[in-house]
């Protein structure tokens, strides 16, 4: 099961390699790790997506929260919440296929970023799903390389002012 | 270098400079620290420089990570925070050990290490390492200190952090340029940390709930760790067990926390403890957590540990709650106050059927051993030492057999008195520890009980131990063999002995060389009068006592097996 915690950490050097090497020693299961500055230049926004059980993701809250660093440990589990990814993707796009792409390139709402004569680098963002199926229908024209930011994510605002 | 320019005369429009070396100094001075360890090097200069005449008694151990093991046990006898220097490179390097026994444990210490100009990090300088990467898995927390305006801010921030809430080792890293460059003081304002925020009082209901869960109970049982003693919460576990008649045991950290004479007592529990504490273990109705952390030496087999057990945890840590065992009632706080609550909650109960079973445990299976020999039993050596330093004594062991029957075999009545590499389990920290616990209780008698391939480890500190003569008693337990290791392999490897075997040294002669007393032990009628010539000698003293090279720790619960699938209890139930 994938849980995405979000922590917010000082912007500090050798944070983010507290973190990482912390859930190295913990043997957690991590699928990704993203970490950028927030409004305040003091402080980062790590979002984690870890892969465990509730006993797991337990362990994982709390040691993430005994770092110094580590202001703040936010679980998502169980709120509704917006989650992004974004990619950057170059597919291969011979002239007698550029067309049929670049309509699927429109069904998914994405962006034409470069274009060359042999391959069109295409600009990705959504949910996880939305990321998984497009790489899933580039596969048949051929994908050069692709690079991935990796889930963040917020908390929706509720019924209730938080 | 240039040379020193004293500084102006301070009036209303001149700043006060302060080089960083410095200002480190009088941040320890004004942290209250009366005593460090440490060991000098290239980018530590300008720091030995003003520790030359500073108003701080500093001891030379003959390796680092012999002088960081000297601040752990400076720690732990005194309840006060260790201090630690190095320099860069290999002297970080040998703190490695060190840091990694005290993070274990939760001991509090501040370690200073040097580093290489601010430029060349990175660079591959001489005797640069990454201290702080290398550290950081070892430390509660660890820094480096680029800008001389942040020393003293660091170096506050790190005794507080080291020694609230559970304590831990904390490194600051600080480049030889920084130690140079000059700024002025900031004066100490209260600390605010974002990210460490201390918990202490208990939640009101929730000790409601536990305590009556255990007014409730008929066979409850208080499962005590180092995290008592730490929390300075001795009396008031003694005030709760005797108000409401519950039988204790603790962990190997948590020896000393309750009074092993008293018939509450059931002795250590775990992979070596006593039948009798397993057994109540297993069979308890409820079992009372109190600064422990269910580590595997104690559950056994996780699946099978304390299995009709209610379960209840006080612990500081909540990452220590429902981590291995699941947790029924939590209580995230500090021991003192919560045992305080609890104690004006918790009533008397008989208990006599419960307290009858347990006494038939202890009477069919005592902890013992078969002493109808002529060749000297370890455990023997141990007993006289007990009996003969009446409980007074700071017992320092290093790790392995002798580890084990000193838990068992010497009475501990109050805390600060047993000092052990419990956590890592680090053979060499006997000695060093000794040392350091001598230091810091200067007018107490401080043993260390080792063995010979653990002593081996760190021995060279009998230089220290002789410099600055620190009386500490060293009794090796010497087998000629590494005693843990060799009965694994009596028991799972068919006595293939690989290579657990030691040449072992005339300690005494080793011991007179460097300028200590020496004495060896031979021959069983030998032993109370050599250990009470060793224990009047005015100096540090090294017996070599020669005992049964092939004895075992009894009872024993081997790996995968449950708390009462004990090993070598016919043996036991025969001595009775």
């Amino acid at each position: 099961m994938k849980h995405i915690i979000s922590a917010l950490v000082e912007n500090k050097p050798g944070v983010l390699a507290h973190v990482a090497g912390m859930f190295a020693a913990r043997a957690f299961n991590i699928d990704s790790l993203v970490v950028g500055r927030t409004e305040n230049p003091d402080m980062s926004r790590m979002t984690i997506v870890v892969i465990g059980d509730d006993k797991v993701l337990e362990q994982v809250r709390k040691q993430l929260a005994k770092i110094i660093s580590v202001v703040k440990v936010q679980d998502f589990a169980d709120r509704p919440i917006v989650a992004r990814d974004l990619m950057l993707i170059t597919v291969s796009a011979p002239p007698e296929k550029r067309g049929e792409l670049l309509a699927l390139i429109e069904i998914f709402k994405s962006k034409v970023v470069d274009i060359g004569p042999k391959f069109v680098m295409v600009e990705v963002s959504g949910g996880e799903a939305k990321i998984e199926a497009f790489i899933d229908a580039c596969r048949p024209y051929g994908i050069k390389s692709l690079a991935r930011t990796g889930t963040i994510a917020m908390p929706r605002q509720a019924r209730a002012e938080d | 270098m240039a040379s020193k320019v004293p500084p102006p005369a301070a009036n209303a429009s001149t700043p006060i400079l302060k080089p960083g070396s410095q200002i480190v100094v009088d941040t320890l001075v004004e942290q209250g620290v009366e005593v460090i360890f440490g060991y000098p090097g290239g980018v530590v200069l300008p720091l030995f420089d003003k520790l030359y005449d500073a108003p701080l008694r500093f001891y030379l151990p003959r390796h680092e990570q012999g002088g960081c093991h000297m601040a752990d046990a400076y720690a732990r006898a005194s309840g006060r925070t260790g201090v630690v220097i190095a320099t860069s490179g290999p002297g970080a390097t040998n703190l490695t050990t060190g840091l990694a026994t005290a993070m274990m444990d939760s001991v509090p210490i501040v370690a200073i290490t040097g580093q290489v100009r601010t430029d060349l990090i990175g660079n591959d300088a001489f005797q640069e390492a990454d201290t702080t990467g290398i550290t950081r898995p070892i430390t509660k927390h660890n820094l480096i200190v680029k800008d001389v305006k942040e020393i003293a801010r660091s170096i506050r921030e790190a005794f507080y952090i080291a020694s609230t809430g559970r304590p831990g080792p904390v490194l600051v890293d600080i480049p030889v340029d920084t130690e140079v460059a000059q700024c002025e003081v900031e004066p100490a304002g209260p600390i605010e940390m974002r990210g460490y925020r201390i918990r202490t009082q208990g939640h009101s209901k929730q000790i409601q709930i536990a305590a009556q869960a255990i007014n409730s109970a008929e066979k409850p049982v208080l499962y005590v760790g180092g995290g008592v003693i730490t929390a300075n919460a001795t009396d008031e576990l003694r005030a709760l067990a005797i108000k409401g008649n519950i039988p204790v045991t603790t962990t190997l950290m948590g020896l000393g926390a309750y009074d092993q004479t008293r018939p509450e007592s059931l002795d250590m529990l775990g992979m070596h403890g006593s039948a009798y504490a397993n057994y109540a273990v297993q069979q308890c109705d409820i079992l009372i957590s109190v600064g422990a952390r269910f580590d595997d030496r104690v559950t056994g087999k996780l699946k099978t540990f304390a299995p009709g057990a209610k379960i209840v945890h006080i612990d500081i840590d909540p990452a220590s709650i429902s981590k291995n065992v699941h947790v029924d009632i939590p209580l995230v706080g500090d021991a003192k106050t919560i045992l305080t609550e609890m104690a004006s909650l918790i009533e008397h109960r008989d208990r006599t059927e419960w307290f009858e079973t347990i006494a038939g445990w202890k009477k069919k299976y005592p902890l013992s051993y078969d002493n109808n020999t002529a060749c000297i039993k370890p455990q023997y050596v141990i007993e006289e030492l007990s009996r003969q330093t009446k409980g007074e004594a700071i017992v320092c062991t290093g790790v392995g057999q002798h580890q084990m029957w000193t838990a068992q075999f010497f009475r501990f009545t109050k805390p600060r008195r047993f000092i052990s590499s419990g956590g890592l389990g680090t053979m060499g920290f006997g000695f060093p520890a000794a040392i350091g616990a001598q230091v810091a209780m200067p007018g107490q008698t401080v043993i260390d009980i080792d063995g010979d391939s653990s002593f081996s480890m760190t021995l060279q500190e009998l230089g220290t131990a002789v410099q600055y003569q620190l009386p500490v008693k060293v009794f090796i337990l010497n087998n000629g063999y590494m005693g843990m290791v060799r009965q694994w392999q009596e028991l799972f490897y068919h006595k293939r002995y690989s290579h657990s075997f030691l040449k072992v040294p005339d300690f005494a002669a080793v011991a007179r060389a460097f300028g200590a007393a020496g004495y060896t032990i031979e021959k069983k009628e030998q032993v109370p009068q050599v250990i009470k010539q060793a224990l009047a000698e005015k100096g540090p003293c090294i017996v070599d006592c020669h005992v049964e090279r092939e004895e075992n720790v009894w009872p024993m619960v081997a790996a995968g097996k449950a708390l009462d699938e004990m090993d070598g209890l016919e043996l036991l139930e025969r001595m009775a």
